[in-house]
C-alpha cells in the first residue's frame, strides 16, 4: 500500500507539471498546424502568468486574472502574427524577439509595480485557483485502490487541470471536425489551394495565432494563480520549449502530444523526487540526466529512430500571393 | 510591382536597418517613460556608461568581444540557410572544452596555451553542432527544434560536470578550479603596458583582438573561397546547389561546425579571458543575442562587427543605468534587446515597401525633370 500511495502522489504531481505544457503544446499546434511556427510559447507563457498574478493580486479575483492573461498573450500572439503574417518576417527570430522581450518586461515592471525584485506579493485564497473537490470523492475515498485513485489522483485539483485535459479533445474536435479546422489545417499544408478556394490565408493564419494566444494564456495563468501563488522572473523556466517539444514528439496531433506532456511532466515531477535516490542496480541517477530527457527524446523522435515526425508542409512559410 | 525601382544598397543596408533600430528605440523609450523615468537621463547615462571614461570603454569592447563570437556564429549557419539557435549550448560546451584543456594540459608551454585554447574551443563547440548539422543534412531533422533542444541537453550536462566532476573537492560553488594564471590570455591593459603604455585595468583581453581577426577570416572564408561559395549557394538555393555538383548536406555540416567552433570562442573571452574558471551559465544568454547582432549586421562581419559594438554599448551602459537609477535594472537591456530583435529581425521589412514606393517617385520625377 506505501509504494501504490508513492506512485499515486508521482502521479497526481504528474497531472500538476502535465497541465500547463498540455495547454501550451496545444497552442503551438493551432499556430504551427496552420504554418506559424510559435517558439513565443515560452515567452507569452511568462506574459500571461506575469499579468494573471498582477490582476489578480490588484482585484482579488483569480477569475480576472485569467482573463487579463488571455488578453496579454493574445496581443502578444497578434503581435507575433503582425510580423510574421502581415510582414512575412522571419517566425523564428520574432518567437525569440518576444521570449527575450517577455523575459525583461515581466521583471522590469514586476520591480516598478511590487519592488520585491521581480516577484509579485504573495496571493491571498480568493486571487488562487482553488482545488475542487469533485462529486463522491470523499464517499468513495475509502474504496481500496479504484476510490483512492479516484478521490487523490482525479479529484482535488484546481479547474485549469480539468480546462486543460478537456481542452485536448476539443481542440482534437476542432481541429478534425469542423469547417474551421479543416480550413486551418489546410492553410498549413497548402495555402495556395485554400486562396484559390477563395479564404483568406492571412485572415486563417491571424485566427490560428489567436487560438495559439489564448490556449497559453491559461496556461501562464496556471503557473502563477493556480500551480504557484505569486509570479517569480522567469518562472515558466523552459516550459514553453518543453511543450513545443511535446507537441512535435506528439506528431503536430492533439492526443499524441497530451501523452508527450504528461511523459515530460512525469519526467519533471519523478526528477524532484530522485534527488540523491539510489536505484537498486543502477546507482544514482544523475536528476540533470532524467531533466534532459525530454530534450533527447525528442531529438530521437526527430532523427526518425522513434516513427517519423513530419511538420505540416508549408510551416515556416509566409503566403505570398502569385501576382 | 513592374514600375518600381531596385532599391540601392546604401538604402538596404544602411537607412532601412537605421529606421528599425530607432523604431526600437523609441518603443524603448516608452517603456522607460511608462515606469516613470527619463528617457533623455537614461540615454545620457548610458552614453557615459559606454564611453565616458576609459574603463567603462574597456567593459564595451569586453562584452563587444562576445558579440562578435557570437554574432559571427549565426551569420556563417545563416549563410547555408540554417538558423542556429543552439550557439548558446556551443558557447557552453566549447567553455568545457577550453577549461578542460586549461586544466588538464597545463603542462603545455605557456606561450602556446593560446593556441591550445581556440583549438578546443574550436573543437568543443563545433562538436557539438555536428550532431544537430548531421541530423539536419541526413535525416531532416529540423534544426531549429534540434538546436533549441541541445542547448537544454548542454545546460544539463554542464550542471551535472560542474557539480559532479569539476567541482574541486572541499568547495561549495558549482564551478571549476582556478586556471593557472600563467595559462590565461592577457589583458589589454597588461599587453599595452608591455609596450610601455599606460591603461585602466578592465577586462578587456587578447581575445578581443582575436575577434577582429576572427571578422577578416569570415570574410575571407565566406566570400572568397570555394567553400565559401558553396555555402552561400547552399543557403540560397539547395536544389540549384545539387545541379551545379555542390552536395548540400556536406555544406550543411560543414557551416554549421564552422558556426559552432565560432560560438566555442565566445568561451575564450569568458573562461580564459575574465572568470579564470569554468562558471555555470557563464553564456547567459550572449548566444542568443548573436541572433539580433547577425541580422542587424546583415550577416557581414563589419555589420556584425558595429552591431556588436552597439549591444557591447547597450550592456555595459545597462549596468551603470541600473547603478544610477535603482528602478531600472538589467532586465531594461533585456527589454532593449528584444524590441532590437523584434524591429530589426522580425519586422525587418515593415517600412521596405513604403521607403520602395518613396524612392520611386523620387526616381520617377528626377527622371522626368531629366527628360524635360
Amino acid at each position: 500500500m506505501d509504494n501504490f500511495q508513492m506512485v499515486v502522489l508521482l502521479l497526481d504531481a504528474t497531472m500538476r507539471t502535465s497541465t500547463p505544457l498540455i495547454l501550451a503544446a496545444l497552442a503551438g499546434m493551432f499556430s504551427e498546424r496552420a504554418g506559424t511556427i510559435n517558439l513565443a510559447l515560452e515567452g507569452m507563457m511568462l506574459g500571461g502568468a506575469f499579468s494573471a498574478a498582477c490582476v489578480a493580486y490588484y482585484t482579488d479575483s483569480h477569475w480576472l486574472g485569467l482573463g487579463a492573461a488571455v488578453l496579454t498573450t493574445m496581443a502578444l500572439s497578434l503581435l507575433h502574427g503582425f510580423a510574421c503574417i502581415t510582414h512575412k518576417g522571419n517566425q523564428v527570430v520574432s518567437g525569440m524577439a518576444i521570449n527575450i522581450l517577455m523575459s525583461g518586461l515581466t521583471a522590469l515592471v514586476g520591480i516598478a509595480l511590487f519592488a520585491q525584485g521581480g516577484k509579485t506579493p504573495a496571493l491571498d485564497h480568493d486571487a488562487r485557483f482553488q482545488p475542487i473537490t469533485l462529486p463522491g470523492a470523499d464517499a468513495v475515498a475509502d474504496v481500496p485502490i479504484l476510490g483512492s485513485l479516484y478521490s487523490e489522483l482525479i479529484s482535488g485539483h484546481n479547474i485549469l487541470v480539468y480546462v486543460a485535459f478537456l481542452a485536448v479533445p476539443a481542440s482534437w474536435w476542432i481541429l478534425y471536425r469542423t469547417r474551421f479546422g479543416l480550413r486551418l489545417r489546410a492553410v498549413g499544408e497548402n495555402p495556395g489551394a485554400v486562396d484559390t478556394a477563395g479564404i483568406s490565408v492571412v485572415g486563417m493564419r491571424y485566427k490560428s495565432v489567436l487560438c495559439s494566444g489564448f490556449l497559453v494564456g491559461i496556461s501562464g495563468a496556471y503557473l502563477s494563480t493556480a500551480q504557484g501563488a505569486s509570479f517569480l522572473s522567469d518562472m515558466t523556466a523552459g516550459k514553453g520549449y518543453i511543450a513545443l517539444a511535446a507537441m512535435v514528439f506528439g506528431k503536430w496531433r492533439p492526443f499524441p502530444a497530451m501523452f508527450a506532456c504528461i511523459l515530460f511532466g512525469f519526467l519533471d515531477a519523478a526528477a524532484t523526487r530522485l534527488q540523491g535516490v539510489v536505484l537498486p542496480g543502477i546507482g544514482e541517477v544523475p536528476v540533470q540526466l532524467v531533466q534532459a530527457l525530454p530534450y533527447i527524446l525528442t531529438v530521437i523522435l526527430l532523427a526518425g529512430f522513434i516513427g517519423r515526425a513530419v511538420a505540416p508542409k508549408s510551416l515556416g512559410r509566409p503566403y505570398v500571393k502569385e501576382r | 510591382m513592374s514600375d518600381t525601382i531596385q532599391l540601392p544598397r546604401w538604402i538596404d543596408v544602411g537607412v532601412l536597418p537605421l529606421m528599425n533600430l530607432v523604431l526600437a528605440f523609441l518603443i524603448s523609450g516608452l517603456v522607460v517613460m511608462a515606469i516613470g523615468e527619463d528617457p533623455t537621463e537614461v540615454v545620457r547615462i548610458m552614453l557615459y556608461g559606454a564611453f565616458g571614461y576609459e574603463e567603462a570603454v574597456g567593459y564595451t569592447l569586453y562584452y563587444t568581444t562576445n558579440f562578435v563570437f557570437t554574432g559571427l556564429a549565426f551569420a556563417v549557419a545563416f549563410h547555408a540557410g540554417l538558423f542556429n539557435i543552439g550557439v548558446e549550448g556551443q558557447a557552453y560546451i566549447g567553455g568545457l572544452g577550453v577549461t578542460l584543456a586549461a586544466l588538464y594540459l597545463n603542462w603545455i608551454p605557456a606561450p602556446l596555451m593560446p593556441v591550445v585554447s581556440i583549438l578546443a574551443a574550436a573543437l568543443f563547440g563545433a562538436a557539438w553542432a555536428y550532431i544537430p548539422a548531421y541530423l539536419q543534412a541526413r535525416r531532416g531533422s529540423h534544426v531549429v527544434i534540434t538546436t533549441i533542444m541541445f542547448n537544454f541537453i548542454a545546460s544539463s550536462l554542464m550542471v551535472y560536470l560542474l557539480v559532479n566532476v569539476l567541482r574541486p573537492q572541499g568547495s561549495m560553488t558549482p564551478e571549476s578550479a582556478a586556471i593557472d594564471e600563467n595559462l590565461t590570455l592577457p589583458y589589454i591593459h597588461d599587453m599595452a603596458g608591455w609596450f610601455g603604455f599606460d591603461m585602466t585595468s578592465s577586462p578587456l583581453n587578447f581575445s578581443f583582438v582575436y575577434a577582429i581577426a576572427c571578422c577578416v577570416l569570415v570574410w575571407l572564408f565566406i566570400w572568397h573561397t570555394r567553400w565559401g561559395y558553396a555555402i552561400r549557394t547552399v543557403g540560397a538555393n539547395a536544389a540549384a546547389a545539387t545541379f551545379a555538383g555542390i552536395e548540400p548536406g556536406r555544406y550543411i555540416i560543414l557551416a554549421m561546425m564552422i558556426s559552432g567552433g565560432l560560438g566555442g570562442f565566445m568561451a575564450l573571452n569568458e573562461v580564459m579571458g575574465v572568470q579564470h574558471r569554468l562558471l555555470i551559465d557563464f553564456t547567459a544568454g550572449y548566444g542568443f543575442v548573436g541572433i539580433a547582432v547577425a541580422l542587424m549586421g546583415r550577416n557581414h562581419p563589419f555589420g556584425i562587427f558595429l552591431s556588436a559594438l552597439l549591444f557591447g554599448m547597450l550592456y555595459q551602459g545597462g549596468a551603470e543605468l541600473s547603478f544610477e537609477i535603482p528602478t531600472i535594472t538589467n532586465d531594461m537591456v533585456v527589454v532593449i534587446q528584444g524590441l532590437v530583435i523584434l524591429c530589426t529581425g522580425a519586422l525587418e521589412h515593415m517600412f521596405r515597401p513604403r521607403v520602395t514606393r518613396i524612392y520611386t517617385a523620387w526616381r520617377l520625377r528626377q527622371r522626368a525633370q531629366e527628360a524635360a
